[in-house]
């Protein structure tokens, strides 16, 4: 199974589906029958606005799949890259950039998953950090309610790097954003935080899979997310800690509320470990909004709607206090703000 | 102001008031004092509108206003304020945040404008300071962690904040220390005056030492067994609630 094969060859017995075990909840074989035709080409001009414009940074664009193949961070530079990953249509298209961040470098990375169309789009990004290198991304994703999209990242880290990423989204058709981190220990720290809103019928898969591979690597992870009508989410996140990365420290949570009887929510943490000293934990919770709270909250005033968008808020809005970026997550407060004031 | 008409209230297949009538005209304070389990709490819940309570029978009206057919929170629009006897936890969401909200919905339903931010800042310093509530504990989310006696003072900051006119005091001493008492005491008297009218429900003759009641009811088995003055609250401490036991 290869997704990138599949588009490229237009061969869908390459989709991955419900067979490949990391693929169970996410099945793109059974849903789509045939693998679209290739995607026209956009045109910059015809993409309107994206959610992190009237920021300070470079700005890249993949449209359609067409966009830059490689970005360079040099040695100690800092640098704020605002990456657009735009789809039109009902083609499909797979493309793929590496970013390498030099030694001490420092990236903020503002990526927008925009449009989609009925389409099915892939995007691989390759991240290379430095010692002493950091990176932060922050993922704003808003698809159409027919896309079908993937991103994967794929993270090498070196000696005392840092890591950090909020995934925000609102799901599409089927999506999936996948974050795959090899961890060398030795100082590196690792944060994989992300938060969904689902409703209708959209779908979002957010997996992770972090591999410890040598000693005194920390890895914290918080997804929260709230499912309403028939919306399904599902959350995979895998820790290995191998023979000889001692002294590990990684911690797990996902928390979903579940406003529907008709939604869904797959969740499935695993820890694996091989090695000694090790600090590990992961929890996980599937509730509701708690009618009493709802009740006091209305007691007091507050009309029905308004409590349950309170709550909401804060319930996600602990995975936005760990953003680190100052003025970028005022973006992702309004960004999350606006999502739920369409009613929880 | 609060007219009760033979109020009949079920919970699931359970009757739990049976008939209740009581008068609390305004700018008085009644205490109502009951065994457990006589279905005080039920009484100030059906009166807010929490849900899973069936009015099978007779009226409830706020001057003039029929109570049960408003939602809940259009109750509190109306100025009608509820000192839980179980506060709940607000995760994630600060006092001062949901106290706020709470101001400006119960304005918004009723036509006025937001309160200013330095407005209510100033209003929330000077009721913290009466009540003797630490401002910082307002910036904490609202309840989360607080202890029993904490949670009962915060009550009494948001019914001081939000000025309601009609409010249902639900065991509001019970989990408060001495000094506790007095404080919180002093600043339910400060709510006293004309066109306001308080529901005090207590176990306890101590707290009607410091909030003097104009009328004292007996809530039994789902109705008003007996109303009489100041007085009657002190014969219940002396004589318990024997007499008003079920006469079948
Ligand atoms: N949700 C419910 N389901 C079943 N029974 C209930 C429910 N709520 C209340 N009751 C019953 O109704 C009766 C009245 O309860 P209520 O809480 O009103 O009593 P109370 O007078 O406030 O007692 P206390 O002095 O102990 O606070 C009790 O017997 C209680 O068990
Ligand atoms: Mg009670």
């Amino acid at each position: 199974m290869s997704l990138d094969e599949a588009i490229r060859l237009r061969d869908p017995s390459r989709l991955p589906s419900r067979r490949d075990e990391d693929w169970r909840w996410t099945d793109l074989r059974g849903l789509l029958r045939t693998v679209p035709e290739p995607s026209q080409r956009l045109e910059p001009g015809e993409l309107g606005v994206g959610p992190f414009d009237g920021l300070e940074g470079e700005a890249i664009l993949v449209a359609n799949g067409a966009g830059p193949e490689d970005l360079r961070i040099v040695a100690d530079e800092s640098r704020t890259v605002i990456l657009r990953n735009v789809s039109r249509g009902d083609g499909a298209h797979a493309s793929r950039l590496r970013i390498e961040v030099a030694a001490g470098g420092r990236l903020t990375l503002l990526e927008s998953h925009e449009g989609g169309g009925a389409g099915l789009s892939l995007l691989g990004i390759d991240l290379s950090l430095g010692e002493g290198a950091s990176c932060e991304r922050l993922v704003l994703s808003d698809l159409d309610p027919e896309s079908v999209a993937v991103v994967e990242l794929d993270v090498r880290l070196s000696a005392r790097t840092r890591f950090a990423q909020t995934l925000m989204t609102t799901g599409a058709r089927r999506q999936r954003l996948e974050t795959r981190v090899r961890h060398p220990g030795q100082g590196a720290e690792v944060r994989l935080d992300g938060a969904y809103v689902l409703r209708d019928r959209r779908h979002a898969d957010l997996t992770t899979s972090v591999r410890h591979e040598g000693p005194d690597g920390r890895t914290e992870q918080l997804t929260r997310g709230i499912v309403d009508d028939q919306a399904r989410a599902v959350f995979q996140g895998r820790i290995t800690v191998q023979e000889g990365a001692d002294g590990a420290d990684a911690r797990m949570a996902h928390n979903a509320l579940i406003l529907s009887d008709r939604a869904e929510v797959d969740a499935r943490p695993e820890l694996e470990i091989y090695a000694d000293d090790v600090a590990c934990a992961h929890g996980a919770t599937v509730g509701a909004l708690d009618e009493d709270v709802l009740f006091y909250m209305r007691q007091r005033g507050l009309p029905e709607a308004e409590a349950r968008s309170l709550l909401a808020a804060s319930f996600l809005g602990e995975v936005l206090d760990r953003v680190e970026a100052p003025v970028p997550v005022e973006y992702l407060r309004a960004w999350l703000a606006a999502r739920l004031d369409a009613g929880i | 102001m609060l007219s009760l008409r033979d109020l009949r209230v079920r919970v699931g297949e359970r009757e739990i008031l049976k008939g209740l009538t009581l008068d609390v005209p305004s700018g008085e304070v009644h205490a109502i004092m009951g065994p457990n389990g006589a279905g005080k709490s039920t009484l100030s819940y059906v009166l807010t509108g929490r849900p899973g309570y069936e009015v099978t029978g007779g009226a409830a009206e706020l001057d003039g206003v029929d109570l049960l057919g408003l939602e809940a929170n259009a109750r509190a629009a109306q100025g009608l304020f509820l000192s839980f006897q179980y506060p709940l936890e607000i995760p994630g969401v600060p006092a001062l945040t949901f106290i706020r909200a709470a101001m400006n919905a119960q304005r918004k339903a009723r036509g006025e404008a937001e309160i200013s931010a330095p407005d209510f800042l100033k209003q929330a310093r000077v009721c913290a300071s009466d009540l003797k509530i630490d401002f910082d504990m307002l910036k904490r989310p609202l309840n989360v962690g607080f202890s029993g006696g904490e949670k009962k003072r915060m009550e009494v900051f948001q019914m001081a904040m939000l000025s309601p006119r009609f409010m249902i005091l639900d065991e509001t001493d019970s989990g408060l220390d001495i000094d506790a008492l007095r404080i919180v005491s002093d600043g339910v008297n400060a709510l006293r005056g004309p066109g306001r009218s308080m529901l005090v429900i207590t176990h306890y003759q101590r707290l009607l030492d410091y909030i003097r009641p104009d009328r004292v009811h007996v809530l039994a088995d789902g109705r008003i067994a007996a109303s009489g003055g100041p007085e009657l609250a002190l014969e219940l401490e002396r004589e318990g609630y024997d007499k008003y036991a079920r006469a079948a």
